[in-house]
C-alpha cells in the first residue's frame, strides 16, 4: 500500500479545520459547519473503507507507514491492526455526530467549536494508530490542549474548575509515562512499538515502567481513586465536549492497556493483576453506589462511566479470549451508549437549562419519541440482551469467571446496581408525575436530533444482536495477543 | 596577522560599525531612527559575516580567542534573536517616549561582548567580553532614568551582578594561582581532582555563571529587573544574555573543568533542581506578566541545566536545542506584550488579558499557542526541547532529575494554563487600542509558526547542533 492512507486519515480533519478558519461567514456559520460536517463524513467514510480493506485474518500491523522523523532516533510510524481499527471507526462515527449536535447547542463561537472538535478528532485519530511510543505519547497528550479550551470556554459554571483538574490530572499521570517512554528507549534502543514487543524488556524493569504506564492510563480511564475528574469534566463540558470525552477519549487509555502495557510488561502485567481487579471492583461499585446518589444527570451517567470503565480494566486483565474481546466490545458499546445518553441529556439541557433530574418528570406524556429512545439507551446502559451493552458485560464476567470467581461475583453485583441507577434515572426523568409547568411545552426531539440518536439507537441494537462484524475484526489480534502473552509468562518462569 | 584579522571579522566590523553609529547618533540631531535601521543592518552584515566565515575551529592571539561551529553557531542565535527583539521593540520604545539613539548602540555592544564571552578561550578575554556585556545591560535596565522602577532594577541588577562578576573574578585568579595559567586548554591539563584550590575556584566562577542565567540560588534580581525595565528591554535579557551565559557554562564544562566534572556536576544538578522547582512554585502567585515569564524563565533555565548536569555532549546538545526553542518562545510571548495597550498605556497584568479572546482572537490563539509551548505540552516546539532534554538526562540514569523536573513541568503548567484562562474563559473586560507594530506582528507570527510546525521536523536544531561538538 503506497498511498499513506493512515496519515490521511489522520490530518484530514486538521486540513480542513484550516478551511474553515479562513472561511468567512456574515451572520450563521453555515460553510463552516458544512465544511466540518463534510469533512467528518469522509473522514468516517474513510475510515470504513480502510476497516472494510483491512486482512482480518493476520494478526500483523497494516498499512504500516514508516517516515523518518527525529534523525537516527525515532520513526514517525503509523500502522493498525484490528484491536485498532474499531476504535478507529468509533471516533470517526461521533464526530460527525458532535458536530450535528452542536448545530442546537453552541451559540457562542461556533467556529472555534468546530476547529476544537476537528483537531481533537485528528489527536484521537492518531492515538489509535500510532506504532512508535513517541508518536503515541505525541497525540495523546495533545488532545489535552483542544478539550481543555472546550470545556473552559463552551462549559457550565464551574467550567475553570474542571478543565484545569482534567487537564493537570492528565498531565501529572502522563509525564510519568514520558519518564518510562525515554527509559525504554535506552533500554531497548528503539520506541518503535513491533521491535520493542520482539526485544522483550527485562523483568526487573517491568514492574517500575508498568506502573509508569499504569499511572497515566489510569488516569485517563479512569480507575478508583483518580477519577474524580471524570464528574467534574462530564458536568462542565458542553453536550459535544462530554461526548467525546466519554465516547472517546476514555478509550484511548484501555487502548493503551492493550496495546502497550499488555505486550511490553507482561510480567509486570501478571503481576499487578490483583490491583486491578481490585480498583476495578471498588470502581464498579463505589462508583454505582454513588451514581445512584446523584442528582444531576450528566454526573449519573459520568460516574456509571467510571463503573463501566470497571468492567474494561477488569476484562483486560483476565488474560481471557472472553474477558478481552469483552472489554474492547464493552468499549466500543459504552462508547455509543454513553455518547447517545450524554445527548439525550443534552437534548433536555438545550430545552430547559437543566440538568437536573427533579426539574424533569413525566416526560414520556409530551416527549414520546425522546422517551423511547432514552429508554433504549438506558435499557442498553443496563446491560439488557439484546442491547450492545449486555454483550460486552456477559463476556467479561465470563473471562473473570475463568479467573477468579470471587471477583467476578463482585463485579456481577455491579450489574444489579447498574439496573437499580438506571431504572430510578428513567422513573424519575421519564415517567412519574409532572413536576414542572415548562415540561408541558418541550418541543419533541426535531429531525437532527432524531438522525443522531436513531442512528446510535440502531447500532447499538444491531450490535446487540449480531456482533459478529466487531468480534470478527479484533478475533485475529486478540489470539495473537494473548499468544504472545502466554508465551511470555512462561518463559519467564511465573505460574 | 591578516589571517587573524579575517578570524576576528565580526568582532572587529561589529565593534568599527558600532562607533561609527555612535558618531552619528552624536552629532545629528534626531538620529534615533537613522541609528535604529542601521544598528539593524549592521547586525544583518555580522550574521553575513558569520555564515560567510569557515567553521573550522582556529584559535588565535596565544590561543586566548577561539573561532569553530560552536562559538559560530551561538553567536548567530544571539544576532537574530536581538535582531527581531530589537525591531519588535522598536514602536514601544518610541511609544513610551525612550527614542534615544544609545537604546540600540548599547545592545550592540553587548552583543560584542557576548561575542568575546562564547569566543574566548582564556579568562581574561572572557572576563573582559562578560564585562563588557553585563555594563551594557546595566544602562538597558535602568535606561528609562525618570521612571522609579526601572532605576531601582537598574541599580539592584548593578550591585548584585557587580558582586557575582568580583566573586567569578575571585574565581579566576584562584584558578589562576592553582594551575598557572590563563588559556582554558592549559588550565584543563593543570587540573584535577587533587587539586582542591582549583575546586574552590570552579565553584566561585560558577556561582557567577549561575547569576547571569538567573539560575537559583543566584536569580534574586531576575523577576524585579523584568518587571521594571521596559518590556523592549525585559525581552532582550530574557534572550541574548540567557543564550551566551549557557553558552559559556558549556564551554566551562567541556574545556576547562573537563577533569572535575563529577564536583561541577553535583552543584549544576542542585542548582537546575533548585531552578525548576522554584520557577514552578513562586510563578504561581504572580500578577504581572513580566515578572510571571521573569520566573518562568527562571525555570527554563533549569530545564536547560537539567541537560548541561548530564555531563555529555548529547547532554549539551539537548541544553543548546532547548535554549534554542526557548529564545523563540520568549521573543514571541514578548512581541505579544507589545499589542497590549490600552488608551497609550501599556499594560502588564495578567487580568488585563481577562477576555481577550473575543476581540484580539489572532493575539490570542497567539498567546495559547506560545504558552502551551513553554508549558511543553505536544505537539508544540517546547514539547520537544523538554524531550530532548530528559533523554539526554534518562541516558546517564539521573532518574530523580528527570522526574523532578517533569512533575514541575505539570506545576508550572497550571500558571500558563491560568493565563490562558483569563484571555479564554473569563469575561471580556478591556479592548486594546490598534497597535502597528508590524514587526512584531512578523516576530509573534514566525514563533508561533516555527512553534506549531517544529512536530514536522523535529531534527532539524539536531542536524545544525550535531556538527558543534565534533572537535
Amino acid at each position: 500500500m503506497d498511498f499513506p492512507i493512515l496519515s490521511t486519515l489522520i490530518f484530514l480533519p486538521l486540513v480542513s479545520s484550516f478551511f474553515i478558519l479562513i472561511s468567512r461567514d456574515k451572520k450563521n456559520n453555515n460553510s463552516a459547519i458544512y465544511i466540518s460536517l463534510f469533512s467528518s463524513i469522509a473522514t468516517f467514510i474513510l475510515s470504513l473503507f480502510v476497516w472494510y480493506s483491512l486482512d482480518l485474518n493476520s494478526a500483523d500491523f497494516q498499512f504500516v507507514e514508516e517516515k523518518s522523523w527525529i534523525n537516527n532516533f525515532i520513526k514517525f510510524k503509523l500502522g493498525i491492526d484490528g484491536i485498532s481499527i474499531p476504535f478507529i471507526v468509533l471516533t470517526t462515527l461521533v464526530t460527525p455526530i458532535c458536530i450535528i449536535s452542536c448545530i442546537n447547542s453552541i451559540k457562542d463561537r461556533v467556529k472555534d467549536f468546530l476547529i476544537a472538535i476537528l483537531i481533537l478528532e485528528t489527536f484521537m485519530i492518531g492515538v489509535f494508530c500510532s506504532l512508535d511510543l513517541v508518536v503515541f505519547y505525541l497525540f495523546f497528550e495533545a488532545g489535552l490542549i483542544p478539550m481543555f479550551l472546550i470545556i473552559g470556554v463552551w462549559g457550565g459554571p464551574r467550567k475553570v474548575y474542571s478543565a484545569f483538574k482534567f487537564f493537570l490530572f492528565t498531565l501529572l499521570g502522563s509525564v510519568l509515562m514520558l519518564v518510562a517512554i525515554i527509559v525504554i528507549y535506552w533500554l531497548t534502543g528503539t520506541t518503535d512499538v513491533t521491535q520493542i514487543y520482539e526485544i522483550k524488556i527485562p523483568k526487573e524493569y517491568q514492574y517500575l515502567l508498568w506502573l509508569a504506564f499504569f499511572s497515566s492510563f489510569a488516569v485517563k480511564m479512569p480507575m478508583w481513586p483518580v477519577h474524580t475528574w471524570l464528574p467534574d469534566a462530564h458536568v462542565e463540558a458542553p453536550t459535544a465536549g462530554s461526548v467525546i470525552l466519554a465516547a472517546i477519549l476514555l478509550k484511548m487509555a484501555g487502548y493503551g492497556f492493550l496495546r502497550f502495557s499488555l505486550p511490553m510488561f507482561p510480567v509486570a502485567s501478571e503481576y499487578f493483576t490483583p490491583l486491578i481487579y481490585i480498583l476495578s471492583i471498588i470502581a464498579i461499585i463505589y462508583t454505582s453506589l454513588i451514581a445512584l446518589m446523584q442528582e444531576d444527570m450528566k454526573k449519573l451517567i459520568a460516574y456509571s462511566s467510571v463503573a463501566h470503565m470497571g468492567y474494561v480494566t477488569l476484562g483486560i486483565f483476565t488474560f481471557t479470549k472472553q474477558g478481552i474481546e469483552g472489554s474492547i466490545f464493552q468499549m466500543i458499546s459504552h462508547g455509543l451508549i454513553s455518547a447517545a445518553l450524554f445527548l439525550c441529556v443534552g437534548v433536555l439541557y438545550d430545552r430547559l437549562n437543566s440538568r437536573m433530574i427533579n426539574t424533569y418528570g413525566g416526560l414520556v406524556n409530551y416527549l414520546p419519541i425522546y422517551s423511547f429512545l432514552f429508554i433504549v439507551f438506558v435499557l442498553a446502559g443496563l446491560g439488557l440482551p439484546g442491547t450492545s451493552g449486555f454483550l460486552g458485560e456477559f463476556l467479561v464476567l465470563t473471562g473473570t469467571f475463568q479467573k477468579n470467581y470471587v471477583v467476578a461475583m463482585l463485579a456481577t453485583i455491579g450489574v444489579i446496581l447498574g439496573a437499580t441507577y438506571m431504572l430510578w434515572l428513567t422513573k424519575r426523568v421519564i415517567f412519574g408525575n409532572v413536576n414542572n409547568e415548562q415540561v408541558k411545552n418541550l418541543k419533541d426531539v426535531n429531525s437532527l436530533e432524531k438522525l443522531m440518536l436513531t442512528t446510535l439507537a440502531i447500532l447499538v441494537i444491531f450490535f446487540g444482536f449480531y456482533p459478529a462484524p466487531l468480534m470478527d475484526t479484533i478475533n485475529i489480534s486478540v489470539d495473537n495477543l494473548i499468544n504472545n502473552y502466554e508465551s511470555a509468562i512462561q518463559t519467564s518462569g511465573i505460574n | 596577522m591578516l589571517n587573524n584579522i579575517n578570524i576576528l571579522l565580526p568582532e572587529i566590523f561589529l565593534a568599527l560599525s558600532t562607533f561609527s553609529i555612535l558618531m552619528i547618533g552624536v552629532f545629528i540631531k534626531n538620529s534615533f531612527n537613522l541609528v535604529f535601521n542601521l544598528s539593524s543592518l549592521i547586525i544583518l552584515v555580522t550574521i553575513a559575516i558569520i555564515l560567510n566565515s569557515s567553521n573550522d575551529e582556529i584559535k588565535i592571539f596565544l590561543d586566548s580567542f577561539t573561532r569553530d561551529a560552536y562559538s559560530n553557531f551561538f553567536k548567530i542565535l544571539i544576532l537574530i534573536s536581538s535582531l527581531f527583539v530589537l525591531n519588535a521593540s522598536k514602536n514601544y520604545i518610541l511609544d513610551i517616549k525612550l527614542g534615544k539613539f544609545e537604546y540600540p548602540i548599547i545592545i550592540l555592544l553587548s552583543i560584542l561582548g557576548m561575542f568575546f564571552m562564547i569566543s574566548a578561550n582564556d579568562i581574561i578575554l572572557f572576563y573582559l567580553g562578560l564585562e563588557l556585556q553585563s555594563l551594557s545591560l546595566y544602562i538597558l535596565a535602568s535606561i528609562d532614568r525618570d521612571n522609579v522602577k526601572s532605576t531601582e532594577s537598574g541599580i539592584k541588577y548593578f550591585v548584585l551582578s557587580a558582586l557575582s562578576s568580583g566573586l567569578l573574578l575571585y574565581g579566576c585568579s584562584l584558578l589562576y594561582g592553582f594551575t598557572g595559567s590563563t588559556n582554558f586548554d592549559l588550565i584543563a591539563n593543570q587540573l584535577n581532582k587533587e587539586n582542591v584550590g582549583a575546586v574552590f575556584a570552579m565553584v566561585f566562577i560558577l556561582v557567577g555563571l549561575a547569576f547571569k542565567v538567573s539560575a537559583v540560588p543566584f536569580h534574586m534580581w531576575t523577576p524585579d529587573v523584568y518587571e521594571g525595565a521596559p518590556t523592549a528591554i525585559t525581552s532582550y535579557f530574557a534572550v541574548a544574555p540567557k543564550v551566551a551565559g549557557l553558552a559559556v557554562l558549556i564551554k566551562f564544562m567541556s574545556i576547562p573543568f573537563v577533569n572535575i566534572l563529577t564536583e561541577w556536576q553535583a552543584i549544576i544538578i542542585f542548582i537546575s533542581i533548585a531552578s525548576m522547582i522554584l520557577g514552578a512554585v513562586a510563578a504561581i502567585g504572580q500578577k504581572n506578566i513580566k515578572r510571571l515569564l521573569a520566573y518562568s524563565s527562571i525555570g527554563h533555565i533549569g530545564y536547560a541545566l537539567a541537560g548541561v548536569a548530564t555531563g555529555n555532549i548529547s547532554g549539551y546538545e539537548s541544553s543548546i536545542i532547548y535554549i534554542a526553542i526557548y529564545v523563540v518562545m520568549n521573543v514571541g510571548a514578548f512581541s505579544c506584550l507589545y499589542f497590549l495597550k490600552k488608551d497609550g498605556e501599556y499594560r502588564e497584568n495578567i487580568s488585563d488579558l481577562s477576555g481577550v479572546s473575543k476581540k484580539h482572537p489572532i493575539l490570542s490563539i497567539s498567546f495559547l499557542i506560545i504558552l502551551f509551548s513553554l508549558a511543553g505540552i505536544p505537539p508544540l516546539g517546547g514539547f520537544f526541547a523538554k524531550f530532548y532534554v530528559f533523554t539526554a538526562v534518562l541516558e546517564q540514569k539521573m532518574y530523580a532529575l528527570a522526574i523532578i523536573g517533569l512533575l514541575t513541568t505539570v506545576i508550572s503548567a497550571f500558571y500558563y494554563l491560568k493565563i490562558i484562562k483569563t484571555i479564554y474563559f473569563d469575561a471580556s473586560v478591556v479592548t486594546f487600542d490598534v497597535v502597528k507594530n508590524n514587526f512584531a506582528k512578523l516576530s509573534v507570527f514566525i514563533s508561533c509558526a516555527i512553534l506549531l510546525t517544529f512536530f514536522l521536523y523535529p531534527s532539524i536544531l539536531n542536524n545544525v547542533v550535531d556538527t558543534l561538538f565534533i572537535n
